[in-house]
């Protein structure tokens, strides 16, 4: 084990630095994108439900089926990245659109009652009182989406960029069992290396919400 | 002042939530809107800070129309306290009180500053500025939340139900305080309660609303307990008004006889001891000075074991007794003039 890795280190880390990126800009892409959709789906009652059941359906769609399909409709080559991160992001909107919906919901009326009787206007309020408040609901949906991506990148390898995930390939096609090993090992790690990083964060700036 | 001239608010939906309300609640007072659920009390609150627009009429403040100004920087303007509080869960007490000020612009350190000094004056000791919401009592809470609408010292302040969330121990201490702190500050106070005690106690003026939003009766506390309008501010005012009314008498007047005028009261030294009775001697439970009411003048002579009430002056020395029968005569001569 320690041999292959001494003498693959090149090819470990590089698999490992290319599924860190599919797995992370995906997620900072659909974080962006997710807040304002779910804030949609607070602001205007009547879309929590479609929101809810688009966003279902989004993320029931098999992977693979989206990474070999997205190239058609995106019209990028079946080896591009490009179709990794895309899909990655629609199921990172997926999941966390609604948790940003549903962590806005959950945010107790009288709070935001009292909010706009002090005077705040209805986007200083969403800054400054609705969203810190829903933190911790939208930050345990961050928690889920960052390990579902780090463990579906893996599937990228079954078209050719998947970043760990091209080791378990390698491994089945010379039926070698160290990089299969490595390329699990690292994976399990990167997600808890992730998520413990999340639940840092969420203790440094939900202090409140140990009180 | 804060007028309402003919307000009238319908849902859509059709419920009539106020009904033509017309009223006037005094600069530097504490007016209470109370009565039943369904009968608009919080609707009209909340049409002063334009939390609700009326569907008629108009709201003024020192005769300005609430409708033509903005709506944010018409609330800053104004105090509002609800219950439970509803502090902001994410920022400390010290932040929660900055609110205002800080909306208004002002820096953090004027503004925390400012809000120091406020949790003292609301009775909050300052090792609570760092704490969050989810660490306090609900009467803590509750000063918390007057701390935070007195923050930018507005001239005007909105009460929603501030007391009905915690314990009557903790609501008494708090009405005591709060009754304090308006002295002192003199706001105009717009509360909003279903509890005619309440109303009673803290308001300087009632307006009583009965179901449908129709204003049944507005006047002091007195007036409302002496001279109902009709059956229904009678019976929401209670059956024991005659009583209560008598909170509002000052016992200066009440005919005294000297103490040694009777054989019952044992004194030491001038002070009040205890009753001789048939099966022994009894503590005096209370006495009344010229400041208290005539309600505990009658409730001593009541509860005494020889229908005596006495008098003490600020030294706690007795000048004065009454019996029960004369006061009862008192009161009659009373009413009548």
């Amino acid at each position: 084990m320690i041999q292959y890795l001494q003498n693959n280190s090149d090819t470990v880390l590089a698999a490992l630095r290319q599924h860190l990126y599919l797995a992370l800009v995906p997620v900072l892409l659909g974080f962006v994108i997710a807040l304002p959709v779910g804030y949609l789906g607070v602001r205007f009652p009547w879309l929590y439900h479609p929101l809810v059941n688009v966003c279902g359906v989004l993320y029931s769609i098999p992977s693979l089926a989206l990474f070999v399909f997205l190239p058609v409709v995106l019209g990028t080559k079946i080896l591009s990245p490009l179709n990794i991160i895309v899909a990655l992001t629609i199921y990172t909107v997926a999941l966390l659109a609604r948790t940003v919906a549903d962590g806005l919901r959950s945010v107790d009326k009288l709070v935001n009652e009292a909010a706009t009787a002090m005077g705040y206007r209805r986007t200083r309020r969403l800054i400054d009182v609705e969203l810190p408040v829903a933190l911790p609901v939208i930050l345990a949906g961050l928690r889920v989406a960052t390990v579902a991506n780090i463990s579906l990148v893996s599937v990228g390898a079954l078209i050719g960029i998947g970043g760990l995930g091209q080791l378990f390939t390698r491994g089945f096609q010379l039926f070698y069992l160290e990089p299969i090993i490595v390329g699990i090992v690292l994976s399990v790690l990167l997600a808890a290396v992730a998520d413990l990083i999340i639940v840092l964060i969420q203790r440094a700036v939900t202090p409140w919400a140990r009180a | 002042m804060i007028t309402f001239e003919d307000v009238v608010k319908i849902y859509p939906g059709g419920g009539t939530a106020v009904d033509h309300l017309s009223m006037e609640l005094p600069t530097g007072k504490m007016t209470v809107l109370v009565g039943p659920s369904g009968c608009g009390k919080t609707t009209s609150l909340r049409m002063i800070n334009r939390m609700v627009e009326p569907t008629s009429g108009r709201v003024l403040i020192d005769g300005q129309d609430v409708s033509g100004q903005d709506e944010a920087l018409l609330r800053r303007g104004i105090g509002y306290v609800i219950q439970h509080a509803g502090l902001f869960p994410h920022r400390t007490v010290l932040d929660n009180v900055a609110t205002v000020p800080m909306l208004l612009g002002k820096t953090r350190r004027e503004a925390r500053t400012a809000s120091l000094e406020l949790l003292e004056r609301v009775g909050l000791p300052t090792e609570f500025a760092k704490r969050y919401p989810a660490q306090l009592s609900g009467g803590q809470q509750q000063r918390v939340g007057v701390a935070r609408a007195l923050a930018a010292d507005p001239p005007v302040m909105l009460m929603d139900e501030p007391f009905s969330a915690v314990d009557p121990v903790v609501r008494a201490q708090l009405h005591t305080e709060f009754l304090r702190l308006q002295q002192d500050l003199g706001k105009t106070i717009a509360m909003v309660t279903h509890d005619i005690d309440e109303a009673i106690k803290l308001g300087d003026y009632v307006a009583i609303l009965r179901q449908g939003g129709v204003l049944a009766q507005f006047g002091t506390p007195q007036e409302l307990l002496d001279a109902p309008a009709d059956e229904f501010v009678a019976s929401f005012v209670g059956r024991d008004r005659g009583l209560r009314s008598l909170s509002f008498d000052s016992a200066a007047d009440v005919p005294v006889v000297p103490p040694a005028s009777s054989a019952d009261l044992i004194l030491e030294g001038g002070r009040p001891i205890a009753w001789r009775t048939a099966s022994g001697d009894r503590a005096i439970a209370g006495t009344f000075t010229k400041a208290d009411s005539l309600r505990i003048v009658t409730d001593l002579a009541i509860s005494s074991p020889v229908g005596i009430a006495v008098r003490v002056d600020d030294n706690g020395v007795c000048d004065g007794i009454v019996r029960h029968h004369d006061l009862v005569d008192y009161l009659m001569e009373r009413r009548a003039s």
